[in-house]
């Protein structure tokens, strides 16, 4: 029984932890501070299912919130800067292509 | 809608949600209840085809009709992806800069890329056993193969990922997951029903038609991220838009 | 207890959405957009939650353990790999917007073009 308890603590503490999170993630202006939040967010949603006995969802969760969503986001952002970078700079610019992102 | 306009229909839009939704949340069950009629079914049902993991069980089995659905929409999104991403006329191909690595991270990623692309195949494979699956062990595959990335560099990863060969797998492994429905039709019953021999539970065999299922979507799942990652680190790295392009150009 | 976890997924929903509003950015729009699909996966797995439950796999444990719901989890499972993937197709958008409009600020833009 004591056990249960202990369990739905760590329920709660994990809830808040998404919660904040995902709160920080929505706030975020800049997107690719935005992805760094995702990322922490997926982590913490991996924690949160693993609490829930969903190991299975934790799994994929780890691997998709933590890794593939936060990267396609940031060679987004990346594309879109370096784009930008080159119509503003120029041609000699343009070669180069902005590598500063 | 201006924006002041769009904001203030959203709080407003928020609070109604708000009240609305608490009132709702007031009549659901209890967070943890002991009361789960279909979770118990489920659990019964996966027992009787002896698939030690209900989930897998559940998707590939009992819903396997649903998970069609859900890959459907994984294909062809990855499809759409690769149409809206692929290189248009004005757009020119720049060689990608190769990038510098500390030895130790290269060390690190040599090691790793083999046993990362081991376990995604080991989670693919006891998919029907233990926590895993197509789903996610496809992912771990895709994830897996790009520390070679992180690793070494962008060519390095262009020469060890075969693009030709994963979009025809992706394909293929859509195309698997509707083929083994048929079996189910040809041995007299409903589409997608489980009729291959079920196997002891517990074994890597058991389980009939789950372990097929997950390895189509492994397949699936793992070369459609791939290439949907591909197609990115293309635009992100490698495509410059022409000196003279359309509107605005240079000033 | 009874009703935070519920509570806790309207929060995300509502912030991810306010998100989405105020944005300025596709991209931002996008990200918001995952942070409110999250929500529908704490939605599902807390209502599915069994007090004293294990997780549903019977691999090495006997057969008349009491687990948590495996159904809301394969609906779960299976969502959270397509979004990445429908997350993908909105970012490949958000670029063809950046090619085609040169800005990805959804207030710039106005009406159709092209």
């Amino acid at each position: 029984m004591s056990t249960a308890v202990v369990q739905e603590y760590l329920i709660a503490g994990a809830l808040l932890l998404v919660a904040a999170s995902a709160t920080a993630a929505a706030l975020a202006r800049d997107p690719v501070r935005q992805a760094v939040l995702l990322a922490v967010l997926g982590l913490c949603l991996t924690v949160l299912f693993t609490f829930l006995q969903a190991p299975d969802v934790a799994l994929s969760q780890l691997a998709v919130g933590t890794a593939v969503t936060p990267l396609l986001i940031l060679l987004t952002v990346r594309k879109v800067r370096r784009s930008t970078a080159s119509r503003h700079d120029g041609d000699e610019r343009g070669q180069e292509g902005g590598d500063e992102s | 809608m201006s924006r002041s306009a769009r904001i203030r229909l959203f709080w407003a839009t928020a609070v109604v949600f708000a009240a609305v939704y608490t009132l709702a949340c007031t009549g659901l069950p209890h967070f943890g209840t002991a009361v789960h009629p279909y979770g118990t079914r489920a659990v019964a049902t996966s027992l009787r085809q002896r698939t030690a993991n209900v989930v897998s069980s559940v998707n590939f089995d009992q819903r396997a009709l649903d998970t069609l659905g859900e890959e459907s929409i994984l294909f062809a999104s990855v499809l759409g992806t690769l149409v809206l991403l692929r290189r248009a006329r004005d757009e020119r191909v720049g060689p990608p800069q190769a990038g510098r690595v500390l030895p130790s991270t290269r060390l690190l990623g040599l090691v790793m890329v083999p046993i990362t692309l081991l376990t995604g195949v080991y989670i693919v494979a006891h998919g029907q056993l233990s926590p895993g699956g197509g789903f996610q062990g496809g992912v771990i595959l895709a994830t897996g193969l790009h520390m070679a990335y992180v690793a070494a560099d962008y060519r390095v990863l262009k020469r060890i990922r075969p693009l030709a060969v994963l979009d025809l797998a992706d394909a293929l492994g859509a195309g698997a997951f509707v083929a083994l429905g048929f079996a189910g039709l040809i041995a007299g019953g409903a589409y997608l029903q489980n009729v291959l021999p079920l196997g002891t539970f517990g074994q890597l065999s058991s389980g009939g038609l789950v372990p097929l299922l997950n390895a189509a979507v492994g397949v699936e799942v793992g070369s459609g991220i791939i290439v949907l990652l591909a197609s990115f680190l293309d635009q992100a790295v490698e495509v410059r838009p022409a000196r003279n392009s359309g509107s605005g150009g240079g000033t | 207890m009874t009703m935070l976890p519920f509570l806790a997924a309207g929060w995300i929903f509502l912030a991810g959405v306010y998100g989405m509003v105020t944005s300025r950015d596709i991209i931002h729009a996008v990200g918001c957009l995952a942070v409110t699909q999250s929500s529908t996966y704490v939605l599902l797995l807390t209502v599915g939650y069994r007090r004293g439950g294990i997780a549903p796999y019977f691999t090495d444990t006997p057969l008349r353990t009491r687990t948590v719901d495996p159904v809301v989890q394969a609906l779960a499972l299976t969502d959270v790999v397509v979004g990445a993937t429908v997350t993908a197709l909105l970012l490949a958008l958000a670029i063809q917007i950046r090619k085609r409009h040169g800005t990805v600020d959804p207030d710039a833009l106005t009406g159709l073009k092209g």
